[in-house]
């Protein structure tokens, strides 16, 4: 139920029934609803044209579109009660599980009541009825709890002081620690992050499983090793200092050095590389070249594209909602030319380097190449970073600018 | 303590022009305009979050937009992009501590003068400050921005959300900081009672310009009454 858009409305001359009816049409309109538009209607089409039943058919297509909108309902209603998406969730798990092991065939016991209403057309009619009643219900639940501190409250989580102390130890560093740490922890749209690094790194079974067949050279390898493991760096690093936008004026005006801040940053990139590259671990079952690559590309990960990240980011300039997900799959904002120019050092130097050992003595040897390249990268650390820190300064006052137009 | 020298900031209409003004060092000093007369302008300007046009801002002979020298001895408090939403406000407070070289205790002694101020709503809520009314979100912003004794505090409409009796203790704890000889102190408002009776000096800015520069008196506050009202 999108909430926010409704509250405006509310003192507005504008009869409740009406801003109810609105609201749920709006998300009747969602396009994961009209998705299934794209498979239905087309393969309703071909039956037709291949001979079967028309009667039959509209039947059987209403009675589908019926029961999308059915769960779209359900779906406006257990909104926001975890505990019910879990319940489901878990249920369809187990379907899905059982159906691979062929424990218990699920589709036995559906499949007759889906064919009823290609049999008896008339049957979809019941499920409209369905429809009908579920739309009633939520119209007459949301009228009802159409006040600010009933159904249109925001959610509010309890707060808890965390100390994180051990932290001191790492002095200034450390007081910035603790903050992206909490940062990561209790905002939406950073979590979001974390577990969008989390996928990255089963990624590369793409790659050693031999499952797509165009990515079977051995380039794709390298590839694959970069992504497995730097999938945080990617998604988290790329938005440095976009995370802090929302406070970014107070960051310019206290007493900050630009070095201690981006260090956080940058270690806490480092340590996530290294948790992926462990989590990693299980490629060696594809075999030496696969761990290597995993490895190598870790090692290259840590040693440039750590720095190229940062650098990239005082580019980016997108403010970010925290606590919302908007966005968090992209935003034409975040992408310049660049940025774009600074993808070509993060995926395809490696690649051409590795292929250049690959190709001319061994994959061992381009796979030395590039750790190679990765570890001088990491002696440049100081150098790298003051060249950082300056492009930042440069930017401050395009970023602030910048994060201020929301 | 504070210059500011031909002093200019230039969109597609000049917002501040400013000659020249001088604050001296200990001066409470009352920044009063309508909407878009300068005042977020020019303490912007202080503050390094924009860049002048023309001319410059010396803060305690350290040129602002040159050097960042003037960080450890200025505070601020403009609006909520000063606050770090997802934490709590003694997560703030001591983040904003250990930024200005003050442990936890010396966080701790501090707050425990702003008991009255806070009134019970502030400490120990269980609240993230996002998740805070404005009127205490504000407190806190005002509060941190006196951490880490800074020789220069500049607050923008700090009455501004506050609840009465909140307005009044925060014209105390002002007045209390003014009369510290070593702190300069910076005010921005729309309330013209408030002002009259915290600052020492008033300037009225006006479409970016300095029209009116008073030395606060018991005319002061009928003087700026006939000038917004006229």
């Amino acid at each position: 139920m999108p909430v926010t858009n409704i509250k405006p409305l509310l003192y507005l001359p504008i009869k409740k029934s009406k801003v109810v009816n609105y609201s749920l049409g709006k998300t009747v309109v969602s396009f994961f609803n009209i998705m299934h538009a794209f498979f239905f209607v087309p393969f309703s089409v071909v039956l037709l044209m291949e001979g079967y039943a028309t009667v039959s058919v509209i039947g059987w297509h209403l009675g589908f579109m019926a029961l999308i909108f059915v769960n779209n309902f359900i779906n406006v209603m257990v909104n926001n009660k975890d505990s019910v998406f879990y319940v489901f969730a878990g249920l369809f798990l187990l379907a899905g599980i059982s159906q691979y092991y062929q424990w218990f065939d699920i589709t036995q016991y559906t499949q007759p009541i889906f064919d009823l209403f290609f049999d008896l057309p008339w049957t979809s009619a019941v499920l409209w009825l369905l429809l009908i009643g579920l739309y009633f219900l939520s119209f007459s639940y949301f009228k009802k709890h159409m006040y600010l501190d009933g159904g249109l409250a925001t959610k509010q989580s309890e707060a808890k002081t965390e100390n994180l102390d051990w932290l001191n130890r790492f002095g200034n560093l450390g007081t910035f620690l603790k903050n992206d740490i909490k940062l990561i922890k209790r905002n939406k749209r950073s979590r979001t992050a974390v577990i969008t690094g989390f996928f990255f790194i089963f990624y590369g079974l793409l790659f050693f499983t031999g499952a797509i067949e165009a990515y079977e050279s051995p380039f794709w390898s390298m590839f694959a090793g970069i992504f497995v493991t730097g999938g945080f760096l990617f998604s988290f690093g790329q938005y440095v200092p976009s995370w802090d936008s929302s406070y970014y004026p107070l960051m310019m005006s206290q007493n900050i050095q630009y070095k201690e801040y981006l260090s956080s940053k940058w270690y806490l990139v480092i340590i996530a590389t290294i948790i992926s590259t462990i989590l990693a671990s299980f490629y060696i079952y594809f075999g030496w070249e696969a761990y290597a690559a995993v490895l190598v590309g870790a090692i290259y990960n840590i040693g440039i594209n750590s720095y190229l990240v940062l650098w990239g980011g005082a580019y980016v300039k997108t403010p970010i909602d925290l606590t919302s997900n908007k966005k968090a799959f992209g935003d034409k904002q975040a992408f310049n030319a660049k940025t774009l120019l600074l993808t070509l050092p993060k995926m395809l130097l490696p690649i051409i380097i590795y292929a250049a050992g690959h190709l001319l003595v061994s994959p061992l040897v381009g796979y030395l190449c590039v750790a190679m390249v990765g570890l001088l990268g990491f002696v440049f650390k100081n150098k790298a970073f003051k060249m950082i820190e300056g492009i930042y300064k440069k930017e401050k006052y395009k970023t602030l600018l910048a994060y201020k137009q929301k | 303590m504070i210059t500011a020298q031909n002093l200019t900031k230039t969109y597609t209409q000049t917002v501040l022009n400013i000659d020249h003004l001088e604050i001296p060092k200990g001066q409470s000093f009352g920044l009063v305009g309508n909407n878009g007369a300068g005042k977020t302008t020019l303490f912007s300007l202080l503050l390094d979050l924009i860049q002048p046009t023309t001319g410059h801002i010396i803060n305690n002979e350290v040129q602002v937009d040159q050097s960042e020298a003037w960080k450890p001895f200025t505070s601020a408090f403009i609006d909520e992009t000063f606050l770090i939403g997802y934490l709590t406000p003694e997560e703030y407070f001591y983040f904003i501590g250990e930024l200005r070289g003050r442990n936890k205790a010396d966080v701790d002694a501090l707050l425990a003068n702003y008991e009255d101020f806070f009134h019970g709503e502030i400490l120990g809520q269980k609240k993230y400050l996002r998740d805070l009314s404005k009127g205490n979100q504000k407190k806190v912003g005002i509060v941190a921005s006196f951490i880490g004794n800074p020789e220069v505090v500049i607050l923008d409409e700090p009455f501004a959300n506050l609840d009465p009796t909140t307005q009044i203790r925060l014209k105390g704890i002002i007045k209390d900081l003014a009369a510290k000889e070593e702190v300069t102190v910076l005010v921005s408002s729309h309330d013209l009672i408030h002002v009259t009776e915290v600052c020492e000096r008033i300037v009225v800015l006006n479409k970016g310009e300095i029209v009116k520069d008073i030395r606060t008196s018991t005319e002061t506050l009928k003087e700026l009454e006939t000038f917004f009202g006229g």
